[in-house]
């Protein structure tokens, strides 16, 4: 079998014969990556993720987790992968402690070592002081944290996190990423995450997918996705009232230039190298540039331009994507 | 990662049928306020509606006397105004002992509870499954290698536990409030009574389970068990003995499981066992267990193998 964790081949699920949640889907992840899942609400993401768990049935497709087949060799699926849900499964009514012991025992794993790694994992995610507390008593970040802990009980190779940050502030949210950083780094396990957030997706993923109703758009590293889009945005504003446009346009790397509130937004490659030369240019023309900046495509722009407005409308006309980027760049400033 | 596969064989089929069923349990004997509620409810049915309704104590020689203008009319002397209140006395206890097969109605009433703190207690351990799926539990649990069966069964077992232990509570409440065994009872009953409880409660819940795992709201299937309660309820012999039931209720009261487990369970407690009858009732209860119980866990498993 081949050296990918996972497999997706046509994977498909339809709901009551006619909601196509995820349509016939092909993807790879591979030893050791951290693969993002990236999509708006109802993409289809915890669909997909419970397909690869086991929970749901494909209607089509198939799917290999560590090269076993979800629909054949389910148990041998079941025991080499752990799930954190989007939800807060854990028992309120149950201490922390006892939560990890519970799903301890769905994995058939013997006490004394259950005991041993719950002590080990409570401390891996800082919960070992609320240890013996009841679930009820605990906040979302440690409700989030205990779950990390009961996904990682049985040692998996390939780890499931379905919108691991979902509603958690700032700070536990970078606790979080650290966290999963750590698993990668220290226990070289492989991770599959969904997230509607962009920057988590960019700082953590080596790789994402970006899915759009049931079908996935675009695959590729973070930076590829934005090379992807064709360059940078430097917007440039120069003294006097007069057109520059087709002066621009003439600069190496420069891909479109537009004109909007009296500053120009040009899109171009290597935007550190070619804003020198716009300038250069500009200045052998006896225009002078009053201000300048440039700005790296994020994922956002990506995200945009692949499920936004500019992939369902395909006909509208690329300026009004222009101006619909920038207009998103500004209202984050 | 040899660790993994050592596990792997030798785990049984049935792993993690304790830890989740006694994760059910947990909730309830780890809770102070519900654990005390479960007890003194049936203090409160048994001293309110057991006392409430004591027939027995309505015609009792104390409570009963003739009035003193039937004694004027009649000219009955105080020796025969006694002996026709006793008589009228030993009358009353021959219609109850006639009518409920025991001159202690609590008694006859304490079985009829003991029989419906079952169904409802099975009926909300059934509900327990729509929040395991709200919660997304239920999913969590079905990403590990536990069985599918093992799922259902932890729900039946520990819905089938409960109701069995406050059966015993009920029973335990009762007799200091005269509960009075039958005749024939010997220890050995009790053992019968179990067993009794357990078929039903197992044939129950599975029943419930079933109507409750599809459901992601508690609102459908609540009117569902609403609807099969009430006959369950009423058309039984819980509180009044079937044989005097208007005859449509008579033919509800006759395939109703309840009526045979309460009859069965009475003629293990209270009556002079009448052997035959406890055999059909038996056998009745059991097939509705079996039949049940099937049906349950086919249609649950079928749904989680979706
Ligand atoms: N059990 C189900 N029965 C019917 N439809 C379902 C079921 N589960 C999901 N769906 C539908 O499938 C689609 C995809 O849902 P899914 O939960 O996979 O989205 P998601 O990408 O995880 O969204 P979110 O970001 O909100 O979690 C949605 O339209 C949803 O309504
Ligand atoms: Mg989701």
């Amino acid at each position: 079998m081949s050296e990918d964790v996972i497999k997706a081949e046509g994977l498909t699920k339809i709901f009551n014969h006619n909601l196509v949640a995820v349509d016939h889907i092909n993807f790879s992840v591979k030893q050791g990556e951290i693969f993002g899942f990236l999509g708006p609400n109802g993409a289809g993401k915890t669909t997909t993720i419970n397909m690869l768990i086991t929970v749901l049935k494909p209607t089509e497709g198939h799917a290999y987790i560590l090269g076993k087949d979800i629909a054949k060799e389910n148990m041998e699926v079941r025991n080499s992968i752990g799930v954190v849900p989007q939800e807060y499964t854990a028992d309120e009514d149950l201490t922390g402690y006892e939560n990890i012991l519970l799903c301890a025992d769905l994995y058939g794993i013997p006490r004394e070592i259950a005991k041993r790694r719950a002590v080990e994992l409570l401390e891996l995610v800082e919960l070992t002081a609320f240890k013996d507390k009841r679930v009820q008593t605990y906040s979302g970040g440690m409700r989030r944290r205990l779950e990390l802990a009961c996904g990682l009980i049985n040692r998996p190779k390939l780890l499931f996190l379905d919108e691991p940050t979902l509603g958690l502030d700032v700070q536990t949210r970078t606790a979080t990423w650290n966290y999963v950083r750590k698993l990668k780094k220290e226990y070289g396990m492989t991770l599959f995450m969904t997230t509607h957030y962009l920057e988590e997706a960019d700082a953590l993923c080596d790789r994402i997918a970006i899915i759009d109703h049931g079908k996935i758009i675009v695959t590729g590293t973070p930076e590829e996705l934005k090379e992807s889009l064709g360059g940078d945005i430097i917007t440039l504003g120069i003294q006097k009232d007069v057109d520059i446009t087709g002066l621009v346009k003439k600069i190496p790397h420069v891909k479109e230039v537009r004109k909007e509130n009296g500053s120009y937004l040009i899109k171009s490659e290597n935007g550190e190298v070619t804003a020198p030369l716009i300038i250069e240019a500009l200045r052998k023309e006896g225009h002078v540039v009053t201000k300048l900046s440039l700005t790296k495509p994020t994922l956002n722009e990506v995200y945009l331009q692949y499920t936004g407005k500019s992939m369902r409308d395909a006909e509208e006309s690329p300026e009004a994507v222009f101006a619909q980027r920038a207009t998103m760049r500004r209202a984050r400033k | 990662m040899s660790e993994t596969n050592g596990r792997l064989n030798s785990r049984s089929k049935l792993h993690g049928l304790w830890a989740l069923t006694n994760r059910e349990l947990k909730k309830w004997y780890k809770a102070p306020v519900v654990f005390l509620l479960t007890l003194i409810q049936p203090i409160i049915w048994l001293g309110l509606l057991g006392n409430a309704l004591n027939l027995g104590s309505l015609v009792s020689p104390d409570s009963f006397a003739i009035p003193a203008q039937v004694i004027t009319q009649l000219q009955l002397s105080p020796s025969q105004v006694s002996g026709l209140q006793q008589l009228f006395g030993n009358l009353g206890s021959q219609i109850l002992q006639s009518t409920f097969g025991t001159t202690s109605y609590i008694s006859f009433m304490a079985v009829g509870m003991m029989a419906f703190t079952a169904l409802f207690t099975t009926m909300f351990s059934g509900m327990s499954v729509v929040w395991d799926r709200r919660l997304g539990f239920l999913n969590k649990v079905l990403s590990t290698p536990v069985s599918r069966s093992v799922i259902i069964l932890s729900k039946v077992l520990s819905a089938t536990l409960r109701s069995m232990f406050q059966a015993l509570i009920i029973l335990i409440i009762a007799i200091p409030f005269g509960f009075q065994l039958g005749a024939s009872f010997t220890p050995l009953n009790l053992l019968g009574v179990f067993a009794m409880l357990f078929l039903v409660c197992v044939g129950l819940s599975s029943m419930f389970i079933a109507i409750n795992i599809r459901s992601s709201r508690i609102e459908t299937p609540m009117a569902v068990m609403n609807l099969l309660n009430l006959p369950l309820t009423f058309a039984s012999s819980a509180f009044f003995p079937i044989d005097k039931m208007p005859m449509w209720l008579q033919a509800v009261a006759n395939v109703n499981p309840m009526s045979y487990t309460i009859d069965g369970i009475r003629q293990l407690l209270i009556f002079n066992t009448n052997y035959t009858q406890l055999a059909w009732d038996f056998a009745y209860v059991g097939i509705f267990a079996a039949v049940l119980t099937t049906i349950g866990i086919v249609l649950s498993w079928r749904y989680l193998n979706k």
